[in-house]
């Protein structure tokens, strides 16, 4: 959910300040930030942009340590899960939790990697794409009315969608169940795809009107006058100008489905359209004792995140921070 | 001049329709119904209704999960609140410190709660060598009902927390920083400045996040289901879990679809009360106006 305040919508004024979450260190001398000013822009004079930050100079003791405790809780688990996957077996379950990997071995990596989960992984993908695809197709044109036109209906549309951010996937579970089944799409790629997109929609649309909302009067005007039609208007101005809501709603839809659990686990049952969630579900009844291999598992179905998180930081925390909860 | 046709929007519209809300108002028809998923779906009009009203394991479910909600909110809204504060800042450390916050929403819940099961798993996880440290001897956490409901918490927090910090740290940095300064000159103090400025000033951020928590608690269920099962005993049978039990393990699906409405209308009735008693409405008419 975006709101006024942590404003990761606009895509000129406020994106930047909330993807500057971490940059890397800049040089001492250009710490102050002026892409810092919430407001619009002032007017020349008064020097008002060089604002030097007197505070944040000071070292902050209580916060200083309270942010090294949070530090320790993060690490330990991701610690215990990296080096636990390389352990053999004997050593994970005899030997000290903490201690590092005596014989250090990728063993558990190949069971994991021989037990299915190339498949998962392309699934995963499979669905990811396809729900992003359809999310895009449906909320762009969606938003974009939402913008340009005054109409009654429109407005209802926009607002149903409001509501719908309220919806927790949980509540129709057992209602899709039957409709999935009458679909005949029951056990089927499709069968996830489908309820997932719908579910990434509210977000999609309430993100992309911010964004959309932005773009600037005389623009479309200038268009018109050219004797555009309101499709070349879309494609031609409004998808390029509003980039970085759709980059953030493509991330936060792709998120959704990469992490998505209770559809899969209700709308499938054999391995075929099993998606890598459940895939690490049915591994903690396959694998059982053997713990290292399961953590294993759960590092490699946190690569590809890692990979987009490497490749797209700032986007990927703009999309966290338009996703609300969950 | 160059609008599009409203009707642009119905493609959309449709399919949002046919796999949201058409599924949400199906579920309150089912939740008056009986059926077990395989034959067709009986009326029986208010029947489940009335056994959920007068069922024990309804009740300590509804009291569990709001518990849950209270504990989670407790845990997490002050961490995030000031480790968001302190992100915002710019501390030297900050960026590489918030990078290694930042690895639990690279997790799936699926992961994380995998992850914690075997941390926690007595014969083999990090908290049988601090059980040891602490002379506690073997901790079975997930086998005793208070430390089981506990690890909820902390799992959902140390999932959770990162997210609500950026949160709070988009918020901190929209503060002005005049008004730090103009508190530095009359001399107020670190803490006086963080409870006279930074907290009111986050006031509307405080309500996003604490209407995300809320919401995001009442639906927690890949973490109940593979770090408790709902156990010790029925010790952790939040109302999602006991949804999905009821549901898709004794295939009581009508019984389960009141479970399901029931939770919607309190997830919604929670929302709806923080939004009027936080002026969270005014703060959507700035989104909206935006």
């Amino acid at each position: 959910m975006t709101t006024g305040t942590t404003g990761p919508t606009g895509p000129t004024s406020t994106a930047p300040a909330a993807a500057d979450v971490d940059k890397s260190p800049r040089p001492p001398g250009s710490r102050g930030r002026p892409d810092r000013t919430p407001r619009a822009p002032r007017g020349r004079g008064g020097g008002g942009r060089t604002r030097r930050p007197l505070l944040g100079r000071r070292v902050n003791p209580f916060a200083g340590a309270g942010s090294l405790i949070w530090l320790v809780v993060v690490l330990v688990p991701v610690y215990t899960m990296l080096s636990a996957s390389l352990m053999k077996q004997d050593q994970a379950l005899t030997g000290n939790p903490l201690a590092p990997p005596s014989n250090p071995t990728l063993d558990n990596y190949n069971t994991v990697l021989n037990s299915g989960f190339p498949r998962l992984i392309g699934n995963t993908a499979l669905v990811a794409v396809a729900v992003v695809a359809l999310v895009l197709a449906f909320s762009v044109p969606i938003a974009y009315v939402a913008v340009r036109t005054r109409d009654r209906w429109s407005g209802l549309a926009f607002r149903v969608f409001l509501l719908g951010v309220a919806i927790p996937a949980q509540a129709v579970v057992v209602p899709l169940y039957l409709i999935i089944g009458e679909l005949g799409l029951y056990d089927t790629l499709l069968a996830v795809i489908l309820p997932t997109a719908a579910f990434a929609m509210p977000v999609a649309v309430i993100v992309l009107t911010g964004t959309m909302r932005d773009i600037s009067e005389e623009l479309y005007e200038a268009m018109a006058l050219d004797g555009a039609s309101p499709m070349r208007m879309m494609l031609q101005l409004t998808v390029p100008l509003s980039r970085a809501g759709i980059s953030t709603v493509a991330i936060f839809a792709a998120l959704q489905a990469w992490n998505g659990f209770i559809f899969p686990l209700i709308l499938t049952q054999s391995e075929g359209p099993r998606v890598l969630t459940l895939g690490l579900f049915t591994f903690m009844g396959q694998f059982g004792i053997n713990i290292p291999a399961l953590l294993a598992a759960v590092v490699l179905s946190g690569v590809p995140i890692f990979a987009v998180y490497l490749v797209a930081r700032r986007a990927l925390i703009n999309g966290l921070m338009g996703a609300g909860g969950k | 001049m160059g609008r599009p046709h409203p009707a642009w929007v119905l493609p959309g519209v449709l399919f949002f329709a046919a796999f949201a809300l058409a599924p949400m108002v199906l579920a309150v028809y089912l939740s008056f119904c009986d059926w077990d998923g395989l034959s067709a779906p009986r009326f029986t009009g208010l029947d489940n209704w009335t056994t959920l009203l007068g069922d024990p394991q309804m009740h300590r479910a509804a009291g569990l999960t709001a518990l849950l909600v209270l504990a989670s909110w407790a845990f997490q809204t002050p961490a995030a609140l000031l480790l968001g504060v302190w992100a915002a800042g710019r501390q030297r450390n900050r960026a590489v410190l918030s990078a290694v916050f930042f690895i639990p929403l690279l997790l799936s819940s699926t992961a994380i709660a995998l992850l914690f099961h075997s941390v926690l798993d007595p014969n083999f996880g990090a908290v049988k060598q601090f059980g040891e440290w602490f002379g506690l001897g073997d901790q079975n956490v997930l086998g005793n009902s208070t430390s089981a409901f506990l690890a909820v918490v902390f799992v959902g927090g140390w999932q959770f927390i990162p997210f609500h910090t950026l949160i709070y740290q988009g918020g901190a940095r929209q503060i002005p920083e005049v008004l730090y300064q103009a508190a530095e000159v009359d001399g107020a103090g670190r803490v006086r400045q963080f409870f006279s400025i930074t907290l009111p000033q986050l006031r509307d951020t405080v309500t996003t996040s604490t209407v995300l928590m809320v919401v995001g608690t009442l639906t927690y269920f890949e973490t109940v289901l593979i770090l408790t099962k709902g156990g010790p005993g029925t010790d952790t049978t939040i109302l999602p879990y006991l949804m999905y039990h009821t549901g898709f393990q004794k295939f009581d699906l009508g019984y389960a679809s009141a479970i399901a409405t029931f939770l919607v209308l309190t997830a919604t009735g929670l929302a709806l009360l923080l939004v009027r008693f936080t002026g969270f409405g005014a703060m959507r008419s700035t989104r909206e106006g935006m």
